[in-house]
């Protein structure tokens, strides 16, 4: 599900899963400048890999590890942003 | 998922959201600075540097089955999502042969899809079901 990962001073950033080759299609077509290439539902998730903060430890998360699961993927504005 | 990094969800979680609900975030907070992730999924806003609200139901072949974006301000109905999860997961199970009409809850009444259906919605389901009790 996660990897522990190591501290350091340089920012993790989370990436896109360009190793599958089904995922970089995915991700091509809603990088588009067409806003018609929004977010489909009913069609594949684009799989991300993504540092995370989670009971205690920092963890790498890749959405590919949570395949037979349902997942509730939430974004938001920042942290203590009240609501 | 927020362009914050980890140390700063750690700070949240530690100062004010374990005092919220009394122990940590049981769920792994995801960073996303630059917003690459935001981005592709549609959420990101660039003017603010941020990603919006957006959340998304994601069923266990990783396809997309649903998803809300808000602006800042307002927050989320957690009950709604819930609700929609499991009406996708009873969907699911049924192989589409029971669909779950406007305000299903668990334990109301479903329907299922068929030529006797059609056009017969009104003896099968009542308006007030889309109400809550």
């Amino acid at each position: 599900m996660s990897e522990n990962m190591n501290i350091g001073c340089s920012k993790p950033s989370a990436s896109i899963n360009e190793a599958e080759e089904a995922n970089k299609i995915i991700t091509k077509e809603y990088l588009k400048e067409d806003k018609k290439n929004m977010i489909k539902v009913g069609k594949p998730a684009p799989t991300f890999t993504a540092p995370a903060y989670h009971k205690g430890n920092f963890t790498n998360v890749n959405l590919e590890d949570y395949k037979g699961k349902w997942v509730l993927l939430c974004f938001y504005p920042g942290d203590f942003t009240f609501v | 998922m927020s362009v914050d990094s980890t140390f700063v969800h750690k700070i949240w979680n530690d100062q004010e959201l374990s005092k919220i609900i009394n122990k940590d975030i049981p769920y792994p907070m995801l960073s996303d600075q630059g917003g690459k992730v935001g981005s592709i999924y549609g959420v990101y806003d660039e003017e603010g540097g941020v990603n919006t609200r957006g959340r998304f139901i994601i069923d266990p072949d990783g396809v997309v089955q649903a998803f809300e974006v808000l602006t800042p301000p307002v927050g989320r109905n957690v009950s709604e999502a819930i609700r929609q999860i499991k009406a996708f997961q009873l969907v699911r199970k049924t192989k589409g042969g029971e669909v779950t009409p406007s305000g299903w809850q668990p334990g109301k009444k479903t329907l299922k899809p068929g030529i006797g259906l059609v056009g017969n919605v009104w003896k099968e389901w009542n308006v007030s079901e889309a109400f809550d009790d």
